[in-house]
């Protein structure tokens, strides 16, 4: 629990100059413009890969090899594990920034999600591989 | 590395209100309304308290203003607010009334129903009362350069002139009176307010962006390209919600993306 003094910002900064703070950075943007593209890709790519799947519930495990080892399939699967995981750890990363106000947590937190989500998405498209390819 | 804060999982000691007193109206008075009033006085300290007030209506002008100078008048005299114009082109009276940022000259009473609740803006550090703080906010107005920029010297015989359909364009965007109802309604500007720009900033940066005069377009959208000035906004709508002139800033933020957009091609 914190204490009421911690609210109180001892500083005898000039309020343009914590206005202006870093300057801009320069960047944003892409981060952006990337959460936008890939949420849009996902649109029909991810109830494409839910409903195939589904379909695939109950069949033998031939018939899943054949199924991902189609290259159509197996490219539209390993597009939609990178737009999902890419959109993933930029949508937690605001997450963690808007409401993560200790530099260190937040500094950790952000780290642990982008290793957490390139190691999945690496470990999603070996799978595809491995069925596709490696049979 | 980032300026600290710390992190708050609650409420920190000495900002929950507490219970205050209550102010009856005068005897006789037949058609009461009662007004639950934010206090805080930092000569006393201590935690903020809620006061009510009930006012005599017969009496009493329409809007949430007019109750708040009729108690400051005739109740207490300590009762600490900003008013100016009383016609919604100031700025000065905004506060959080019903739950809703509003100016208390514009707001009727009658569109409140139960006891009217108000509260100074929320998330600035208050001065007494409903007074907000709003140095930091109108510190970041300065920032982006609210004024013309150009390199070209006036025409010697006149004004700077655009064509009809360029004054056009700032409609929308010159009527702001930065009464900051927007910027305080607005979760990204609560969370990050010392690095969120916020709505009232950004709608005044695309005023002059939009500015066919202005020669500093690709200055000031450098300015701004930055994950937290600009981009904290996540498209919320409070803002728009909130402006009593019924602006769109949202709209304005938007459209400073899209330029952004459109310049990294």
């Amino acid at each position: 629990m914190s204490e009421a003094s911690d609210l109180k910002i001892d500083t005898r900064r000039s309020f343009l100059g914590r206005a202006i703070g870093f300057g801009s950075s320069n960047t944003g943007f892409s981060f952006w413009w990337m959460q936008r593209l890939t949420s849009i890709a996902l649109l029909p790519l991810t109830p494409w890969l839910v409903f195939n799947i589904a379909a695939l519930v109950g069949q033998p495990v031939t018939a899943v090899h054949a199924w991902v080892g189609n290259p159509i399939n197996a490219t539209l699967i390993i597009a939609t594990l990178l737009c999902a995981f890419h959109h993933m750890h930029l949508g937690i990363q605001v997450v963690c920034e808007d409401y993560v106000h200790t530099d260190i947590s937040r500094m950790i937190l952000v780290l642990f999600v982008k290793a957490a989500s390139f190691l999945l998405c690496i470990a999603g498209i070996v799978a595809v591989l491995k069925m596709a390819i490696g049979g | 590395m980032v300026h600290s804060k710390p992190f708050f999982a609650a409420l920190p000691k000495g900002s929950k209100p507490g219970k205050g007193k209550t102010y009856q109206a005068a005897p006789g008075a037949k058609n009461t309304r009662a007004f639950q009033i934010y206090r805080w006085d930092p000569d006393q300290g201590g935690n903020p308290r809620l006061d009510t007030f009930e006012v005599d209506m017969d009496h009493c002008g329409p809007m949430v203003l007019d109750a708040l100078i009729k108690i400051k008048n005739e109740v207490d005299p300590s009762l600490t607010f900003r008013r100016s114009c009383r016609e919604g082109i100031c700025g000065s009276c905004a506060m959080n009334i019903d739950g809703k940022n509003a100016l208390a000259c514009l707001k009727p009473i009658k569109d409140v129903k139960g006891t009217i609740k108000i509260h100074p803006l929320p998330h600035m550090p208050v001065v007494k009362d409903l007074v907000p703080d709003l140095s930091l906010a109108y510190a970041q107005l300065r920032s982006i350069e609210p004024w013309l920029k150009t390199e070209t010297p006036p025409p010697p015989d006149g004004e700077r002139l655009q064509s009809r359909e360029e004054r056009a364009k700032l409609d929308g965007l010159w009527e702001c009176i930065l009464c900051f109802c927007c910027s305080t309604s607005c979760p990204s500007y609560w969370w990050n307010g010392d690095r969120y720009l916020g709505p009232a900033v950004l709608l005044a940066a695309y005023r002059w962006i939009s500015d066919s005069r202005d020669e500093a377009k690709g200055e000031r959208l450098d300015a701004l390209k930055d994950p937290f000035k600009l981009f904290r906004c996540h498209t919320i709508f409070n803002c728009t919600d909130a402006c009593p002139k019924g602006l769109n800033p949202a709209k304005a933020i938007g459209e400073l993306k899209l330029e952004i957009l459109e310049r990294e091609g």
